[in-house]
């Protein structure tokens, strides 16, 4: 069974003001199969954890380690981080310019198998994937996220997430500008990939409406670049009701 | 001497009426306001002032010898081709060969042809040097009113001096796609003049797929009759010194263009384009959009984009833009965007021209999916190029220029 492992990161960036330390060490193990929800106020760091798994060239790592099943990540390019299994949903995916979804997606699974995907099945995979996420099909013959509204966008993630079957995903406020109708669609996406596929999921969100799609095993409270408290669902619904400014006042004062 | 004796050719020649030299430079534009001349002693010399006023001649005499600091040449490696623009041109047919179509004639013409000179004159030297000396013109003339595609090809014009002539005539409520495509070796100047008819529909993509050593300047000249639509494509990968430059006027009411430019330039290589679209008639449109990519030690691009909104041009809609994409050091790209406008009563006018190296951003999310980033960087260019391959509108056309640009990419991998 697959294991993530984050121990004791410390990540900054930086910024016009000088170095900013962002995470303060920050302990999580996710296995196969569990879904983890972070939770966290604007500017917590959800998001920097979110990037420095995937290995974004803006954050620099101080200290601490990734493991994968027992193998660094941070010493990883980014692509190979994808080949050992890694996934990032981005809050914000970025459009390219004149690729094709369809050329992408092949692409993409062609770099993740080692060899390209048997033409019969892989078109009919993606068709089912799209079909799935209630995509037309003339989104295969566009440029990828180029025009996509918010939820179209989120969706593309998705279907990425479907088609190319990680080990563990990080989902960054995938639920942020959907509205309701989008959401069930994109946790029905996630849902069917785990059913599928087993992996891990690390859900990062803002809000805790996401959370009644996508069941979390364990709920962390991510403040000021770490986690500040976890728990099962429960926390959750605590969080619902009291939002996050119990655990604000400290970090405000200091 | 070569400059006299293009000059005693050009005079044997009947030059036609519309192409007798614009007025003395010195003459203060009427109608405009607040030009008057100043009072510093300067003689009444008074620059140009709108794009529109650039003198114009048939005539090779009437400019000066280039020097290059002039506006038109100070892009330009102008020692490198002063046989075209002062030397002696072979003015004779050469070979082509063209797809056979329906409705569209392929043929050479006499000088007196009565086209010529309709769509544009030269304004500078290359250019009149071509058009004192060409014997006969190569006339595309499109009818019917079904889409069709023809390609006229030359691959064989051989590393002499040539000056040539062209002329693309789309009749009233005709319809095609007309690819010239340029092989082979070349010292070549040339004017190509394309005419719209009232309604037509003419797409005309200019292919330079040149040897390493060519050496090619164009004008092309369009005049677009009312309601019609003219989409002019330039793609440049190969030559040595590749300089194409359209310039369009949108002559009748609703007249529209879209000038679509593509280039990839390498080591040593220089591509050049200076575009032109003066609005000349009320509610005319036009879109300019110009994508190069730069690669290798002194790979060098220029391009020049002045749009021109006339008084009479009420109601019009432009916009022009220009892309670059640097992949490598060594490399100079010049984009300059200039507008003009003498009516306040637009629809819309913009500009916009930005040149960088890789998105960065692209490339990371690219990455993210496990793509190397030798073949991000690969897609990221080709999709870069793509945007402009996929509005030409000729699938078969933008295959093959898929493929051209994956060689181009190859070449960039070998580095």
């Amino acid at each position: 069974m697959s294991v993530l492992e984050i121990k004791d990161l410390h990540v900054s960036v930086e910024t016009d003001q000088g170095t900013k330390q962002i995470l303060r060490g920050v302990n999580l193990t996710i296995n196969e199969g569990e879904i983890h929800a972070i939770m966290g106020p604007n500017g917590s760091g959800k998001s920097t954890l979110a990037y420095t798994i995937a290995g974004h060239p803006k954050y620099h790592v101080e200290s601490g380690s990734i493991l994968l099943d027992g193998a660094e990540v941070l010493t990883m390019t980014v692509d190979a981080r994808a080949r050992a299994g890694l996934f990032l949903a981005m809050q914000y995916p970025i459009e390219i310019p004149g690729v094709t979804v369809t050329n992408f997606l092949r692409t993409a699974k062609t770099a993740i198998e080692g060899e390209a995907p048997p033409i019969r099945t892989w078109i009919k995979d993606v068709r089912q994937a799209m079909t799935n996420l209630r995509m037309d099909k003339t989104f295969a013959e566009r440029n990828v996220n180029e025009g996509f509204s918010g939820g179209e966008k989120k969706r593309n993630e998705i279907l990425q997430l479907e088609l190319l079957k990680p080990k563990f995903a990080v989902l960054d406020e995938t639920d942020s500008g959907l509205d309701v109708d989008a959401l069930k669609i994109v946790a029905e996406g996630v849902n069917r990939a785990k059913a599928n596929t087993g992996l891990g999921l690390l859900l990062i969100t803002h809000y805790t409406r996401i959370l009644r799609y996508i069941h979390p095993d364990f709920v962390h409270v991510f403040v000021n670049g770490r986690i500040a408290e976890q728990g099962g669902p429960e926390l959750a619904d605590r969080l619902e009701d009291e939002g996050y400014d119990r655990f604000l006042v400290p970090s405000n004062v200091g | 001497m070569s400059a006299a004796s293009a000059l005693s050719k050009s005079a044997s020649k009947t030059v036609p009426e519309s192409s007798t030299p614009a007025a003395d430079s010195s003459t203060l534009p009427v109608g405009q306001h607040g030009i008057k001349e100043h009072s510093d002693g300067r003689f009444g010399y008074v620059p140009v002032q709108t794009r529109s006023g650039r003198f114009k001649s048939v005539n090779v005499a009437d400019f000066e010898a280039v020097t290059g600091r002039e506006a038109v040449w100070k892009h330009s490696p102008v020692a490198k081709f002063t046989d075209l623009t002062a030397g002696d041109l072979d003015g004779s047919r050469y070979a082509v060969e063209s797809t056979p179509s329906a409705d569209v004639s392929v043929e050479w013409v006499p000088r007196t042809d009565a086209r010529i000179g309709t769509a544009g004159l030269p304004e500078e030297r290359a250019a009149a040097n071509a058009w004192s000396v060409f014997d006969e013109a190569l006339a595309i003339t499109v009818s019917g009113e079904e889409a069709k595609e023809i390609t006229v090809t030359r691959s064989a014009l051989g590393n002499s001096a040539r000056g040539a002539h062209t002329i693309i005539e789309a009749r009233p409520f005709s319809q095609a796609t007309v690819i010239l495509h340029n092989t082979g070796d070349a010292r070549l100047s040339e004017n190509v003049e394309i005419i719209l008819g009232e309604s037509a529909n003419l797409t005309v993509v200019s292919l330079q797929e040149w040897d390493d050593s060519a050496v090619h300047l164009a004008n092309h000249f369009a005049s677009v009759g009312r309601d019609a639509r003219l989409k002019h494509v330039v793609v440049s990968l190969g030559g040595s010194i590749v300089r194409v430059n359209p310039s369009v006027r949108l002559a009748g009411s609703g007249s529209d263009t879209l000038l679509l430019g593509l280039y990839f330039a390498d080591a040593g290589q220089h591509l050049e384009q200076q575009v032109y679209v003066f609005h000349d008639a009320p509610k005319s449109r036009s879109r300019v959009n110009y994508k190069g990519a730069l690669q290798g030690q002194d790979a060098r691009t220029v391009w020049i984009g002045d749009v021109l909104i006339g008084h009479k041009a009420a109601g019009t809609d432009s916009y022009e833009q220009n892309r670059n994409l640097v992949l490598s050091a060594g490399t100079r790209a010049d984009s300059i965007p200039n507008l003009e406008i003498e009516t306040g009563d637009i629809v819309g006018a913009g500009h916009a021209s930005a040149t960088g190296r890789f998105d960065d951003e692209q490339l990371f999310y690219l990455q993210a999916r496990g793509i190397t980033e030798e073949e991000a960087r690969r897609l990221v260019v080709r999709g870069f190029l793509t945007e402009v391959v996929q509005q030409i509108g000729s699938p078969e056309l933008e295959a093959r220029l898929q493929l051209a640009i994956e060689a181009e990419l190859i070449g960039t991998d070998d580095k």
